[in-house]
């Protein structure tokens, strides 16, 4: 479903945030992404997503190179993941409902359609109830659920979480977790940046270690798979 | 087990053979597809539409404020406008009221003076003439002048006999009435032809150079809506720059998010475009009385004309171009700078 081949990434200010990575992750596949901050984490999604591109190598997500995915296809091409962030990009002028439409006032859906899809992505995450409130007034947890919501409602088959649990606390973390799971165990593919080792070894999925922008103790570091 | 190679396993072993689809957030082909592209389109646009005027709504001070600043400085040109087109069809009058003025000999009688009137009728180059007797100018100017006391004073008429000619005109030709005026001038009876065409021309400079400057104004503060849109819908973009962001992640395309910027441009557009209308008709129905009496001072049958239709929709249009030129330029130059990070 991901595939990365000897994929480097080095910004503008000469700083390498990827070396060398080649990198599988299969379809319904559900990894963690772990390494010290800086390892090239968050870069390493933000590749998959195509917020940034890379300076090296080439990427197929879905079956598709982003190399030739241009400017004005990404959109489109991000509609079919849903991403999650550490601080959960909520827009806190309009309801956790409004919220979670967002993804599909932009693919152009119709009213009702939408209500019932939000709905759902809701239940889904236990906040049925917090349709009409408004972020603010959130826990954390709670607004880090909506931020789920919000990724999944357009109902992707990629999952990409940079730190979904990083300000919150071990109980919460596992709930967050636990709900990627269940998306996992509906086929979606799932990709989490975390740091959160004990948690990690709780969920008990493959682990993918960055260290300075490389695969760190992968057992099969060099030739990708086909 | 924790890596499932190639071809990607995809259910993990732990969960067994049977996914339980639920019903939530599980893939389905989406409606956006069968509602078809155009329906999508039209459905974004009108979202777009209704979603600019909602935060128009929501901001309304600030929203008021622009609309005031775009109404007024439509308002100034349109009025200025107004005031020309007015100013025209006065002149326009005056056109017509181009005269020769024939003072005629004293030696010339009543008679004398109304047989020439009616030949000179019968010219081609002349529409019609008027005789004036030196007791008939005489009351005339008492009556206009104020200075009956005066003219009491003289004792005897120092009035000369008059007619005066109104020449056909063609097209305000001016080589021709000289002429005329020349002609009329040889007649015997004739002492002096005075034509008083120098003062018509100078006021049509004039005119002329009023429209000139209505001109050049209009364009001035067409180019201040412009920018106060175009300032206003960037500081609105910067106010939503998060918003941006997330949206651009979330696979909104440039478009989708550059339409409510748009539709934005236009609302402030149409609410000053309509502002200054109400502007100019105010100011209109405010000096339609004033103008009047002084109309009637000059037993004019003038009244003040307001902006006609096709110019008040010209106003509109122009004026909702302004403000989606305003927006277009803004969102141009600010959204592309804008990206997720």
């Amino acid at each position: 479903m991901i595939l990365l081949q000897h994929v480097g990434k080095r910004y503008p200010t000469g700083q390498e945030a990827i070396a060398d990575v080649n990198l599988e992750i299969g379809e319904g596949e559900m990894a963690f992404l772990t390494g010290h901050s800086g390892a090239g984490k968050s870069t390493l999604l933000k590749l998959i997503a195509v917020i940034e591109r890379p300076s090296r190598g080439q990427i197929v997500v879905a079956g598709q190179n982003l190399a030739t995915v241009s400017n004005r296809r990404v959109p489109y091409f991000r509609r079919r993941m849903g991403i999650i962030f550490q601080d959960h990009h909520l827009l806190y002028d309009r309801t956790v409902g409004d919220n979670v439409a967002l993804p599909l006032v932009i693919a152009g859906l119709r009213h009702h359609e939408i209500n019932r899809r939000v709905r759902a992505a809701l239940d889904k995450v236990g906040l049925l109830h917090k349709e009409r409130a408004l972020p603010i007034t959130l826990s954390t947890g709670e607004q880090q659920r909506v931020g789920i919501a919000r990724a999944v409602v357009n109902k992707p088959s990629i999952l990409l979480a940079d730190e979904p649990t990083g300000n919150l606390d071990p109980e919460l973390s596992l709930e967050i977790m636990t709900l990627f799971d269940e998306f996992n165990r509906v086929g979606v593919t799932v990709l989490i940046a975390s740091h959160d080792l004990e948690l990690i070894r709780i969920m008990d999925k493959r682990v993918v270690p960055l260290y300075a922008g490389r695969l760190a103790d992968d057992p099969n570091p060099t030739v990708p798979h086909r | 087990m924790r890596r499932p190679r190639r071809q990607a396993t995809p259910r993990q072993p732990h969960r067994g053979s049977t996914p339980n689809r639920e019903p939530a957030p599980r893939r389905r082909p989406t409606r956006t597809r069968a509602a078809g592209a155009l329906d999508t389109w039209l459905l974004n646009h009108a979202r777009a539409l209704l979603f600019s005027l909602g935060k128009l709504y929501r901001n309304a001070s600030s929203s008021a404020m622009t609309v005031a600043v775009i109404g007024i400085a439509l308002a100034l040109p349109s009025g200025l406008y107004v005031m020309l087109q007015n100013l025209h069809s006065v002149v326009g009058g005056l056109d017509q009221g181009v005269q020769i003025s024939l003072f005629l000999k004293r030696s010339v009688d009543n008679d004398a003076l109304h047989s020439l009137s009616l030949k000179l009728d019968t010219w081609p180059e002349i529409t019609r003439t008027q005789a004036v007797t030196p007791a008939q100018g005489l009351a005339e100017f008492r009556k206009y002048s104020g200075f009956g006391n005066t003219l009491d004073a003289l004792g005897s008429n120092p009035l000369p006999p008059v007619i005066v000619v109104y020449p056909k005109l063609q097209g305000g030709d001016s080589a021709q009435i000289g002429a005329l005026q020349k002609r009329l001038q040889q007649l015997p009876e004739v002492d002096e032809a005075r034509l008083d065409l120098a003062w018509v021309q100078r006021l049509y400079a004039i005119v002329d150079i009023a429209q000139r400057a209505v001109g050049v104004i209009g364009g001035m503060l067409g180019i201040t809506v412009l920018l106060v849109v175009g300032n206003t819908i960037r500081l609105d973009i910067l106010n939503r720059r998060r918003e941006i962001e997330v949206a651009k992640l979330i696979g909104a395309t440039d478009a989708f998010i550059r339409r409510p910027f748009l539709y934005g441009g236009f609302w402030l557009g149409l609410f000053g475009g309509i502002l200054a209308l109400l502007l100019v008709g105010m100011a209109s129905a405010l000096l339609a009385g004033p103008v009047q009496h002084l109309s009637a001072l000059y037993a004019s049958s003038f009244t003040l004309n307001g902006l006609d239709a096709v110019s008040s929709l010209r106003l509109l249009g122009l004026s909702v171009l302004l403000g989606l030129g305003g927006s277009w330029i803004a969102v141009g130059r600010h959204l592309r700078d804008i990206e997720p990070s």
